[in-house]
């Protein structure tokens, strides 16, 4: 029977126990009971916004780390195949005389806020919006390059039809969904409620009862 | 039949994947074990698909006056 690779209850604790693997970074409760080493925070939730899930493999959570990886990157990858590679570029147009006014500048597409939540798969818009104008093409075959004009816009939106605007939901949602993956990986798992009811005499249910563990 | 037809060769089902995806990535931020994640999705599933039911239902109703 195969084990789960998710860790059991308290096995962060137990692994602790041995004296040469004691935590050196941040540790945090969790609402299921175990305490979690974020080593440096900072560096995981850098990690987790330039690759969804990296962040956790960072920090040796490495079960979350590939559900991360998988649902995120798969959300985003699969709008981007639906899409044709065409939804997901980080200005209005490489004319930008024909942009929205005030939306005229480089990285000014409003659902680009969203997609670059996903790091660097995204960064090819990144690169084509700074170097792909009215006069210079786009490189690589127009991948994730802005339209020309609203014209071409429009030839895409008629060319896949629903699909663009599912296409867009697909990858400005897995953006967002890293947001919350890179809130994991900097602070561990959100509390829904409070995680230890405080008594009026300042001590925690579960210091009365002599459960708290030391840690170091 | 026709609802039933409908639904089958809709792009509705463009929201399995995207529902499964939110729902095990906001489980996974609020738990570390796999049992509380999976549970805390199924919740979400099933809390997303009330919802949006709810609003189909109120819909498909409004349309017969329509």
């Amino acid at each position: 029977m195969a084990s789960s690779p998710f860790p059991p209850k308290n096995s962060m604790t137990d692994r602790r126990e041995k004296p040469d693997d004691k935590p050196k970074g941040t540790i945090r409760p969790t609402p299921d009971g175990i305490e979690i080493d974020l080593r440096d925070p900072l560096i995981a939730g850098v990690f987790a916004w330039l690759w969804p899930g990296a962040g956790h493999l960072y920090q040796r959570r490495y079960a979350k780390g590939m559900l991360f990886m998988v649902c995120i990157l798969g959300t985003f990858f699969f709008g981007l195949v639906l899409g044709e590679g065409k939804v997901v570029y980080a200005s209005q147009f490489r004319d930008s005389s024909q942009a929205y006014p005030g939306w005229q500048g480089k990285l000014s597409r409003w659902p680009f806020a969203m997609q670059i939540g996903v790091g660097l798969p995204a960064m090819p818009a990144v690169a084509q919006s700074l170097v792909s104008t009215k006069d210079a093409p786009p490189k690589f075959n127009g991948f994730m390059a802005p339209p020309l004009d609203r014209a071409e816009l429009n030839q895409w939106n008629k060319d896949l039809g629903t699909r663009y605007d599912l296409a867009l939901l697909y990858t400005v949602i897995a953006g967002l969904l890293n947001w919350l993956a890179i809130y994991d990986a900097a602070a561990g798992p959100a509390f829904s409620e409070p995680a230890d009811e405080k008594s009026k005499d300042g001590k925690s249910k579960d210091d009365k009862d002599g459960k708290t563990k030391e840690l170091a | 039949m026709i609802l039933i037809a409908g639904i089958l060769n809709s792009q509705l089902w463009h929201l399995v994947p995207l529902i499964l995806a939110v729902s095990l990535v906001y489980g996974a931020t609020r738990h570390e074990l796999l049992s509380p994640i999976l549970h805390h999705a199924w919740k979400t599933v099933v809390w997303m698909l009330t919802f949006m039911g709810v609003i189909f239902a109120a819909l498909f109703v409004l349309s017969f006056w329509l």
